[in-house]
């Protein structure tokens, strides 16, 4: 007889979706007159009516709002598996106090992150392999005790943070024949400590983002570390995957922003005995923590450094005739190391999806005003609607020092024929970022799926990695039999010193397919071999999970997969840590 | 390559019996042509050339100035680092360097004018119409290159038979109002004082025939022919055989500008480039009878401007219709997948000029074999072709028993027919006419008129069998691979399959500077021979064995006296091989050498080439 624990705060399914992106109370929606809304409160477009959006999707995809895909409302347990528990565990882990579950509904939610393939089967409502229970640890040494147990019992631990993974980094490995054992960091979510004098605070690693920024707010303080998922994602998933985010022109990716960490693996804790902030002592052994994805143990603590909460924030955004001229803007900002803490070019494609989630303007006004400055632009400059293109910009800091950067950014800019477009296009940028995952639902309702994914790559193949991916990708579509010409778009989201992190966006209308998922993995796939082709990476923040492992080799060599395995031969010889990602 | 497709996936499951190959080359599916010089015949020459052209352009994008070309090649990247480079290794000073990279440009660059084309679309118009019966365009073949120009970057490759290829093919594209190309042309027409520079203006560019060391030279070039295909100001041609073939057999491809055009997609600059093979059949060559004085060792007049105007006889003679067949557009990207691994580049400057690798060297070999092979494919073929070919067979049995009968017309007439329907089932590219009525009489090959003494009697002579060898030549392609085989039958001392397929395969290696022979395809190919051998009837295949029906015995001696020249010409032994010394006429004389072909200096040169590379023979310094 088992003892069931209540967990109150485990990502339970009211709050969150369990077939979709975010929260239960916020989605996209046509509503009774045909107009999209997006419902809830909790985000600026929250309770909004979009007009543009319907004829958007009908124009670019051939969607049809009578055309309805709707998702298997319920989650039905026995379409589960079934547990695989392993008893003697079971009971010792019973003996530890730290809570656990075998319920269905939470093992499903945590047997997938939000690759369009596990979201399409969970709205199908579809499982495969799930895990055959969920614990969850509270502290450091609830998680030792854990790891320690199933090294002895020969239990899978499969760690799990916020969920957001897209790299079939969370999918269960099917061939796996021992009990599999989800370990929910999310209990594990407090600041232990802040040091005001060197500026580092000491985090429980299951902390989400939005949390650990509000808590380090309160004080004054933030990371500035902020993923597109950081509503969700959490601190570990951070250094399990080398996570970057947005504003890493200032505050840095994570791998700049860790000073210390602890991990939990088979073979004992790792970590390193002080904190100096740079130490010549060999490989840096951060380093094979970082991007482990899960494979070698549980980042249970991380020291990371904080900042002042800047004084100021401005966002803007700059016009450019043409892509081509955007990426050269980009590409001189780097140069004068001027970037500001994010600056992003979306391709005219981008542009215009961005432009048709504009919600209803309250005042004759504001749309008087828009449609004057569609005027300015595109009659008294000459820019050319289909090929114009757009950079989303935030500047932070103190006052003084914005104002002069922003003069600075925007004198580049203009060099390359870039126009000022105001901060309004600016924000409602960034904020495209937190509801863009909510609409691939919305999509989805319609025959509609996409995805996106990234890569990095040297300035001077930008522009040919844009052109070929995109192109390569409806190539692919046709080829493949898609009916409708798919939606290929791109964006340059980061900028470093010599080169930049580029996304791509892709998404079709798959009515008259008999196995769209497939088809869509196909495209994706052909979409990353043009990507290699290109002289880009395997990726830039997403990881490699298994969606991507079988180019690990040709991306790091024989012998660095080599070095990768022996050291996951040390550290995990009984592969408890068996997710099969990265190797 | 739909025809080698099949067999290549045989070849995958390791299966060397034909039996199980079905596809029919007699299905070939090729597109219908329209006489172009109709219109011309019934409308104002004049208001043709002035009328509005408005090709449609890549991706919309607008023609660009050609000065405005040749500053974006000087403020290359690549050109940047050369002159660099040249300048560091020579001590010149940079602008020194710069300055002559910019002579070169200048030197080479085209600078296509409207008005100049105009001017050749009147004057073309007139010429065409006086020398040719009909000009034939596959219709279709256009259209499909219209769609092609718009999406991405295209390589015209036409086959080069005649001076007049490359005026001709910018006439169509001007008629069609179809973007006019960039031609890469031999330095030889700038030799013209002023056709040069007409040239010039209708969009030639011109290159030097050799300049092997010189990088800068190299890198000029290629870096202007890239600037004008990656951008696609218009699409570029080049011709893939290099130089007119002489003796209408295409030739050996040379790789160096198809290396050029296919570095862009390689380098991942371009999403992809068409390239489209054109094929331009001629019933009678202008050049006819210089060529084969030419390959009798009579040096081939310097091309001059007072040459062209000499040679205006020929206006007054009829050479027939010319047929041009646009094929269908090769994707580079989909000849490239799967055979050249893009990340090469990656870890070096791309601007950074490198030697292909091997990989690519190998790649684009094959492509320009499949390339040439695609040119003849669509070769159309005329009956005088067919009969070109019967003659000469008879002219060398007459020969040979030591008689000057030729033919009865009749007995060609039957023959002739019977060759047709064999052409066609081995999937050859006829026009034939609807021809009723049967002529009686002799045919045999001209006799020269007044002969002074023996060398000039055998000259005359030679020059009339070289020409009627290179119309032969013109269908050679359609049997070649038989043909390799019923000489390989013949050749090999038992009908084992494995004995005939080594002497197929020594057959072919040794012909592979003569024919179009893809290198390392020899199993294809004989797949590929016998599949058509054994689907006419002429040959059966068993488990172990090759055998020649009772049917096929006709054809298997046809095609093997088809080789028989050439296998002569590789036979004499002596070393012949200076242009046309006394002492080859006095082996000719006493009836020693069967074929006058053997004379042919393309063939000496080519039999040499295929010594000198099995080790046959070896070059001695003097």
């Amino acid at each position: 007889e088992c003892v069931e624990w209540e967990v109150t705060d485990g990502g339970g399914s009211e709050i969150m979706k369990w077939n979709g992106w975010g929260y239960s109370d916020s989605k996209f929606l046509f509503n009774k007159k045909g107009q999209a809304e997006f419902t809830g409160k909790r985000y600026r477009l929250s309770g909004m009516i979009i007009p543009g959006l319907k004829d958007w999707m009908e124009g670019t995809f051939g969607a049809n709002l009578q055309h309805k895909t709707p998702a298997t409302p319920l989650l039905t347990s026995s379409a589960v598996q079934p547990a695989t528990l392993n008893k003697a565990f079971l009971e010792e882990l019973k003996s530890t106090g730290i809570p656990f579950s075998h319920d269905a509904e939470d093992r499903v939610f945590r047997a997938h992150g939000h690759c369009l393939h596990e979201i399409f089967a969970l709205r199908e409502g579809k499982f495969g392999r799930v895990p055959d229970m969920v614990v969850w640890p509270n502290c450091h040494n609830d998680v030792v005790k854990i790891v320690e147990l199933a090294c002895k019992h020969n239990v899978c631990v499969i760690p799990y943070g916020g969920g957001t993974s897209v790299s079939s980094a969370l999918e269960c490995p099917p061939e796996e024949t021992r009990s599999i054992v989800s370990l929910d960091t999310s209990q594990m979510n407090r600041i232990l400590w802040i040091d005001e004098k060197n500026l580092t605070a000491h985090v429980e690693a299951g902390i989400v983002g939005q949390d650990l920024e509000r808590l380090l707010n309160e004080s004054g303080y933030c990371t500035g570390h902020e993923p597109d998922s950081m509503e969700f994602s959490s601190l570990g998933g951070w250094v399990a995957t080398r996570a970057s985010g947005m504003k890493k022109n200032i505050y840095g990716n994570i791998e700049d922003l860790v000073i210390h960490i602890r991990m939990v693996t088979p073979r004992g804790v790792i970590e390193k005995s002080c904190q100096g902030p740079r130490m010549s002592t060999g490989p840096d052994i951060h380093h094979f923590i970082m991007g482990s994805e899960g494979t070698l143990g549980v980042v249970t603590e991380v020291t990371m450094k904080i900042r002042p909460m800047p004084e100021y924030q401005k966002y803007g955004s700059v016009v450019f005739p043409n892509f081509e001229q955007g990426v050269a803007c980009l590409r001189e900002v780097a140069k004068q190391r001027c970037a500001p803490a994010s600056i992003r070019l979306m391709d005219n494609e981008q542009f215009k999806f961005g432009h048709a989630l504009k919600p209803q303007v309250s005042s004759i006004f504001t749309s008087f005003l828009d449609g004057l400055k569609t005027f300015y632009i595109t009659k008294f400059k000459g820019f050319d609607p289909n090929r114009l293109c757009v950079a989303t910009l935030l500047f932070e800091g103190d006052r003084e020092k914005v104002l002069q950067h922003e003069k600075q950014v925007y004198d580049i800019a203009a060099k390359f024929g870039g126009l000022a477009a105001g901060e309004d296009n600016g924000q409602r940028g960034y904020m495209l970022t937190f509801v863009i995952a909510y609409l691939r639902d919305l999509g989805m309702d319609y025959y509609v799926i996409g995805e996106s994914f990234e890569t990095s790559v040297p300035w001077d193949r930008v522009l040919d990695i844009c052109r070929n991916v995109k192109a390569r990708i409806i190539q692919e579509c046709k080829d493949k039999g898609v009916q409708f010409p798919p939606l290929s778009t791109c964006r340059v989201t980061q900028t470093y010193d010599t080169g930049a992190c580029v996304y791509f966006y892709f998404a079709f209308n798959y009515r008259g397919l008999s196995d769209p998922v497939h088809v869509y993995e196909q495209v994706e796939h052909a979409a990353r071999e043009e990507i290699l082709a290109n002289g880009g990476s395997l990726s830039h923040h997403h990881g490699v999970g298994k969606l991507r492992k079988e180019w690990m080799r040709d991306t790091v060599s024989n012998v660095g997969v080599g070095m990768l395995k022996s050291v996951k031969d040390y550290v995990d010889p009984d592969n408890i840590f068996g997710n099969r990602n990265l190797l | 390559f739909n025809l080698l497709l099949p067999i290549i996936t045989l070849l995958r499951r390791g299966d060397l019996s034909c039996s199980s190959v079905v596809l029919n080359p007699m299905l070939k599916k090729r597109d219908d042509f329209e006489d172009m010089l109709e219109e011309r015949r019934n409308s104002s020459d004049l208001r043709y050339a002035l009328r509005c052209y408005t090709p449609v352009l890549y991706k919309g994008l607008a023609p660009c100035k050609a000065s405005m070309l040749k500053s974006m090649v000087l403020q290359s990247d690549q050109l940047h680092h050369v002159i660099g480079q040249v300048s560091r290794e020579t001590g010149r000073a940079a602008d020194d360097v710069q300055e002559e990279a910019s002579a070169i440009l200048e030197e080479m660059a085209h600078c296509l004018q409207l008005s100049t084309v105009r001017f050749f679309a009147f004057t073309l118009s007139k010429v065409f119409k006086t020398l040719f019966r009909s000009i034939c365009v596959n219709e279709e073949g256009i259209q499909r290159l219209q769609q092609a120009i718009q999406e991405h970057p295209v390589v015209l490759l036409p086959s080069h038979r005649s001076y007049m290829d490359f005026l001709l093919m910018s006439y169509i594209l001007y008629t069609y109002d179809i973007a006019l190309p960039v031609i890469a042309a031999g330095m030889d027409f700038m030799g013209m004082k002023f056709v040069g520079e007409m040239l010039r203006m209708s969009g030639a560019f011109f290159i030097r025939r050799s300049f092997g060391g010189d990088k800068l030279y190299w890198s000029v070039f290629s870096e202007y022919v890239k600037t004008m295909l990656k951008n696609g100001f218009a699409p570029v041609e080049f011709f893939l055989e290099g130089t007119r073939s002489r003796t209408s057999k295409s030739l050996t491809p040379k790789l160096g500008l198809l290396n050029i055009v296919m570095d862009p997609y390689l380098k991942g600059e371009v999403y992809d480039i068409n390239v489209v093979p054109v094929s331009i059949s001629y019933e009678r060559i202008l050049e006819e009878a210089l060529y084969a004085r030419e390959m009798l060792g009579v040096p081939k007049p310097k091309e001059s401007t007072s040459g062209l105007f000499k040679a205006r006889k020929v206006l007054s003679e009829d050479y027939g219709s010319i047929h041009v067949y646009f094929g269908q557009p090769v994707s580079v990207r989909s000849l490239a997948q799967g055979r050249v691994n893009r990340c090469q580049f990656n870890l070096v400057p791309r601007h950074i000029p490198r030697r292909p690798s091997e990989e690519i060297q190998s790649f684009v070999n094959d492509s320009a074999y499949r390339l040439v092979r695609a040119q003849e494919e669509n070769m159309v073929l005329k009956p005088w072709v067919l009969l070109a070919s019967l003659l000469l067979q008879n002219h060398h049995q007459d020969q040979t028993a030591g008689q000057k009968r030729g033919m009865v017309l009749e007995e060609l007439t039957a023959q002739a027919v019977w060759l047709r329907d064999m052409f066609r089932e081995y999937g050859a590219f006829l026009h034939w006419p609807g021809m009723n009525t049967v002529l009686s009489g002799q045919v045999k090959p001209g006799e020269p008129h007044s002969t002074v003494t023996p060398e000039e009697e055998l000259l005359s002579q030679a020059v009339i069998v070289l020409s009627c060898a290179s119309y032969r030549n013109q269908g050679l392609h359609v049997f070649l691979r038989p043909a390799l085989l019923a000489s390989a039958i013949n050749a090999a001392s038992s009908n084992l399959k494995q004995e005939v397929f080594n002497s197929f395969s020594f057959l072919r290696n040794m012909f592979s500077n003569e024919f179009i022979l893809c290198p390392g395809a020899t199993v294809q190919d004989f797949e590929e021979a016998c599949y058509l051998l054994v689907k006419t009837g002429a040959l059966q295949v068993t488990q172990q064995e090759l055998l020649v029906t009772e049917r096929g015995q006709r054809t298997v001696a046809f095609l093997t006296s088809m080789l028989d020249p050439f296998l002569q010409g590789y036979q004499v032994r002596e070393t012949l091989y200076k242009m046309f010394s006394p002492c080859l006429v006095r082996l000719c004389f006493p009836g020693r050498l069967r074929y006058t072909e053997v004379l042919s200096s393309d063939l000496q040169k080519n039999s040499l080439a295929a010594l000198l590379r099995l080790g046959a023979v070896q070059k001695i310094k003097a």
